[in-house]
């Protein structure tokens, strides 16, 4: 009887290696190896040390925002907001540093404004029923326009007295000559991966995805979840923009624009399902990384630019059809 | 000796405006009874199971567990009185596994604070301890997206042994499954029986209703038509009483 039990507890649907090789981000970043190996061998300067220092910042932002997306995707929702909320995030932090206050204080009002928008998103979705859709498309425009109020306009490139302290959070490297921008996606990306696999918050995003009546009808408290994943996506925007901010060493009111379609495609790439219930934080930043891969590459190989669209496109249909094959045909 | 009923109900009503949904309706349940609730649509049957399961209130009578008189405001409370329901659309996320559903909402946590994670080894193995107690094939890995629709019904029951429930109110759990199948829920209503637990199976099959209930109570327009054992009744008799050919016995 124990014997059997043991057996029943330790039976998978199937082993450890089909699993990978079933999975879409296994066969991304294959994708993405393959690329850069191939790049390696063809152009001279993508296995520079210049360009592979341009690839893993530029993968980072994308990549924080969409560990955010991803838990916003899983619960079945979307969140358009997110390249405004950067924008806003990133004046908020430049104006109050520049108007004289320490880093810390710079730090903790972008932070704030992030949570703020993000609970604003969450209430109405939750607690007022409004299509995730509608919602983050107004947040979109609200946010950026916010940051223009903020700032008059302009480009702050001066932080005050913690100028440096800034530039060094976003563009030092602390731990082994790793880029700090680097080092925070790793971190956030197994903060992220810890959270849906092994707390409670994170089954109960899963079970929205999968079915939110069920997961209302079983004691799941489906409305405060949904405030909390909203919350967390604004958030991911605002520390990508703090990181940014600090790496770039000014902000103007543009950046960000159209970065929330970027950033959901590199969540849909990586394997995180629109329709809701499935999505990983190792995908979302291997999603990232193809992405950028791309777009370094067309550059590298001097394909037009306006070409990026067409393969960053092509990319994401890819992926989607990937998926529903690998569905065919475990259903066949 | 008497036995004491596990649950009573007292003269129900229940209207919604002008309409009497349920109109003063008394009957009991024993421990280890499986109750058949028959009825046509609009009959009534489904007002008076939200009213055990706690999503109404009646406007009148009273609901007795043990012989205690409770009130009930929200669905979370009739569980806590030993009471849980197994949806007709069996309320499963199909994205999550069958130890995650059967722990849906209830998941054990290791640490303490904030810092809890969950505890997939003591989920695991009760989820596969009450699989075997149902005799179910399923395992507590199984994506429930893969699985037939007696598993599904597996899984959905397996969560009402979680608590010790004394009360299992079934709706319509053999509507929309195989023929196999069916006998494989059936068997599962028997085994949850066998262990002392009330089942209140609402159905529309008369062949399902026969094959396991041990009395039936058949509502028809608000209230209680029959109540009576169902070895001295038939499928003919209950099929008169729910369309109103026999006004009651």
């Amino acid at each position: 009887m124990t014997t059997s039990l043991t057996n029943s507890i330790a039976q998978k649907q199937q082993s450890w290696l089909t699993g990978v090789l079933a999975s879409q981000t296994f066969w991304v970043f294959v994708a993405v190896i393959v690329a850069s190996l191939a790049l390696s061998f063809t152009t001279d300067s993508f296995a520079t040390s210049k360009n592979l220092y341009n690839i893993t910042r530029n993968v980072t932002f994308t990549a924080i925002i969409a560990l955010g997306m991803t838990l916003v995707i899983i619960t079945g929702g979307i969140d358009l907001s997110v390249g405004s909320v950067l924008c806003l995030c990133s004046m908020v932090l430049a104006v109050v540093m520049h108007a004289g206050y320490s880093i810390e204080v710079g730090i903790a009002a972008s932070i704030a404004t992030a949570l703020v928008v993000g609970a604003f998103n969450g209430f109405l979705i939750a607690y007022i029923g409004l299509p995730p859709f509608v919602v983050t498309l107004g947040m979109l425009s609200v946010a950026r326009s916010l940051a223009m109020v903020a700032s008059g306009n302009t480009v702050v490139f001066e932080f005050g007295p913690d100028n440096d302290a800034l530039l060094a959070l976003g563009g030092g490297a602390w731990f082994f000559g790793i880029a700090n921008p680097v080092m925070y996606t790793i971190v956030l990306g197994l903060l992220t991966g810890f959270v849906l696999r092994w707390t409670r918050f994170g089954r109960h995003v899963f079970a929205i995805g999968g079915n939110e009546s069920a997961a209302t009808l079983t004691g799941v408290p489906v409305k405060v979840i949904k405030v909390a994943v909203y919350m967390i996506s604004s958030l991911s925007a605002g520390i990508a923009g703090i990181v940014q901010t600090g790496w770039l060493g000014a902000v103007t009111t543009n950046i960000g624009a159209g970065m929330e379609l970027q950033v959901i495609a590199a969540a849909v790439i990586g394997g995180a399902n629109l329709a809701g219930g499935g999505g990983t934080a190792l995908g979302a930043i291997i999603g990232a990384m193809l992405i950028e891969v791309i777009r370094n590459s067309l550059g590298l190989l001097g394909i037009n630019a306006f070409w990026q669209g067409t393969f960053i496109g092509g990319a994401i249909l890819f992926a989607v059809m990937f998926d529903r094959l690998a569905n065919y045909r475990r259903n066949a | 000796m008497i036995k004491v009923a596990v649950l009573e109900l007292k003269h129900i009503s229940k209207h919604f405006g002008a309409i009497e949904a349920v109109k003063d309706v008394s009957f009991s349940l024993e421990p280890g009874e499986v109750i058949g609730l028959m009825g046509d649509n609009g009959a009534g049957k489904s007002t008076l199971v939200k009213m055990m399961a706690g999503n109404f209130k009646p406007n009148s009578g009273t609901i007795l567990i043990d012989g205690k008189e409770i009130v009930m405001n929200r669905p979370v409370e009739a569980r806590e009185h030993g009471i849980e329901i197994v949806h007709q659309d069996l309320a499963l996320c199909d994205n999550l596994t069958a130890a995650a559903n059967v722990y849906l909402g209830r998941e054990l946590r290791l640490g303490f604070g904030p810092l809890r994670i969950l505890d997939y080894p003591t989920m695991y193995r009760r989820a596969a301890e009450i699989f075997a107690e149902l005799k179910s094939e399923t395992r507590p890995r199984d994506l429930v997206k893969k699985m037939s629709g007696g598993q599904r019904q597996a899984v959905a029951i397996a969560r009402t042994r979680l608590s010790n429930a004394k009360i299992v109110l079934m709706d319509e759990p053999t509507a929309a499954i195989s023929v196999r199948q069916v006998a494989e829920v059936l068997n599962l209503i028997r085994r949850l029986r066998d262990q002392g637990i009330t089942v209140v199976l609402i159905s529309h099959r008369m062949p399902d209703l026969f094959a396991v209930a041990d009395r039936v109570i058949v509502m028809r327009r608000g209230t209680k038509v029959a109540d009576k054992e169902i070895s001295k009744s038939s499928p003919e008799e209950v099929t008169g009483l729910i369309t109103g050919a026999i006004e009651t016995v």
